[in-house]
């Protein structure tokens, strides 16, 4: 069991994700950063389907109320175990009784805290996900309170890996550049409209979410504004309201959209992605589905090496 | 028997692909559509992690690394051609509604848009049988169409910023109930007496698409 002292901004419950349920326009929700949250379960040994702590920019105060073995992955933040330091990256067990503070934030936007055995809450449509925009998942779809008392599961007595692992990626600080695959609607933007979304540098705005990143910068014009038939939002879509002004599409975004679709993030720079804040600058990169494949199964080896 | 080819199948991102048909709102195409999404779901292919239908086009999401895309493409490619229908499972579904009252501000606006009296608003909204032709925007929202031309009032201009749960609306020839509080600018005429989305329900959705789906005035409220 684990008592939260104090929530943090943004502390949510997430395991992979309520895949299998967009047909009934459930969102899929899950981790912003899914590298890191595979990361902070492979370290203590859990499978990657294991429900962690998403810690969005300021973290938490929390007492372990029984021994727990736990690993932070992802933003990095000054971490504090009974008062004295620790690191991120790396297995802990802590006592029963032990207090765990999240201090000063450096580079990213999200941490991951997992423990041997995941938090345990009731699957809603076979995923423990908060999903806040349909009250969904984790404890009762929202986010953690001062107060809560988390679950934690049966470890499945996997090792836990020793030492420090190499974190799998770099984690941007200020922004980052991620690359893009053309999106089904590309045609409808006016000319010129996409070589200026590919070499401009954008802003995500402070009314951003889990749903989305709202990007300021110049605006992606439309040749073609004639509403379309709603369709579907993959993870990474960057649609184009009429306004010009591009959202991308994170976890928690909604399963269907009308607006014009230019771009999708590829898979392995979703991550990075999802470790920007308010603030933070973004551009895009165009790129080919092989690369977006070839860097994803990269991706993979990595986090490999470390299990 | 010539099939021809009115369907086009691409990449949507590196873990989406979409199977459209021409985008158009009708129910022979979006009747494909599920039957296409229905087969594909049934067939379980490794890495395929949700299938969604929509309007025109059906949407398989799938983890590229465990994901044999080369037979996944050629799975859509064949049950675009060749629809198997037996294994779509749509059911009909009845909706109970209070109309007008509180949970129905809009009503008498629609009355006025269509020339005559809330009661035959009413009656023209619950006499037929809608297709649900995709489930989206929030978990559970039903869209539904057609709409009666003469009741079909567009959109509002500004969104309320809370509609209830349970409302029944109306945005041109669509009708869609909320399945929870969200904001909407839909016109909004009842208030369903179901919950039209319930996870600890199975399935948890009232409406699916490929339903059909009648509302039943269980009254008209001044």
């Amino acid at each position: 069991m684990i008592h939260i002292e104090a929530p943090g901004l943004l502390t949510t419950i997430q395991d992979r994700g309520r895949w299998g349920s967009q047909d009934l326009g459930v969102p899929v929700a899950g981790p912003m950063d899914e590298v890191s949250h595979r990361f902070a379960n492979l370290l203590v040994g859990n499978p990657p389907d294991r429900a962690a702590l998403e810690i969005t920019l300021v973290g938490p105060s929390l007492a372990f109320l029984a021994e727990t073995t736990f690993a932070v992955t992802g933003a990095c933040f000054e971490l504090q175990l009974d008062a004295s330091a620790i690191s991120m990256g790396r297995v802990y067990r802590a006592a029963r009784g032990s207090r765990l503070v999240f201090g000063r934030r450096g580079a990213g936007a999200r941490a991951y805290l997992a423990v041997a055995g995941g938090i345990d809450v009731p699957p809603v449509l076979g995923s423990r996900s908060t999903d806040l925009a349909s009250g969904l998942g984790g404890l009762g779809g929202r986010p953690i309170r001062a107060g809560d008392r988390l679950v934690v599961g049966r470890a499945s007595g996997a090792p836990p890996s020793a030492g420090a692992a190499p974190v799998p990626f770099a984690l941007p600080d200020g922004g980052a550049r991620v690359r893009v695959l053309p999106g089904p609607e590309r045609d409808r933007t006016a000319p010129g409209a996409l070589e200026l979304f590919t070499s401009a540098k954008f802003t995500i705005g402070t009314d951003s979410n889990r749903m989305g990143y709202r990007l300021n910068g110049p605006a992606v014009e439309l040749a073609d504004a004639t509403p379309l038939l709603s369709g579907p939002t993959p993870v990474g879509t960057v649609q184009v309201p009429p306004s010009g002004q591009p959202i991308l599409l994170m976890a928690d975004r909604q399963t269907t959209g009308g607006y014009v679709r230019i771009a999708t993030v590829i898979s392995a720079d979703l991550s990075v992605a999802g470790q920007l804040g308010p603030g933070d600058w973004i551009a895009f990169t165009p790129c080919e589905h092989r690369e977006a494949v070839a860097a994803l199964i990269g991706l993979e080896q990595q986090l490999r090496r470390i299990a | 028997m010539v099939t021809t080819c009115d369907w086009r199948i691409a990449l949507a991102g590196d873990a989406a692909v979409t199977i459209e048909f021409p985008a158009r709102i009708d129910p022979c195409i979006s009747e494909r559509v599920v039957t296409l999404a229905c087969g594909i779901r049934a067939a379980r292919y490794p890495g395929v992690r949700d299938v969604v239908p929509g309007y025109h086009a059906a949407t398989v999401y799938f983890e590229p690394t465990r994901t044999d895309l080369n037979l996944l493409w050629a799975a859509l490619d064949q049950a675009a051609a060749d629809p198997a229908p037996a294994l779509a499972t749509t059911r009909d579904v009845v909706v109970p509604v209070v109309y007008g009252g509180a949970g129905g501000p809009d009503l008498d606006d629609v009355a006025a848009f269509a020339g005559c009296t809330p009661e035959e608003v009413v009656r023209r909204h619950a006499s037929v049988w809608y297709r649900v032709y995709m489930v989206g925007f929030l978990a559970g929202f039903p869209y539904m169409g057609s709409v009666d031309a003469r009741i079909a009032m567009p959109r509002r201009e500004t969104p309320r910023l809370a509609v209830p749960a349970g409302s029944v609306g109306i945005a041109g020839a669509q009708t869609g109930i909320y399945p929870m509080t969200a904001p909407g600018g839909w016109r909004l005429i009842g208030r369903a007496a179901v919950e039209p989305f319930d996870p600890d329900r199975d399935p948890p959705s009232l409406c699916r698409p490929g339903d059909r789906v009648r509302f039943e005035a269980l009254a008209v409220e001044e």
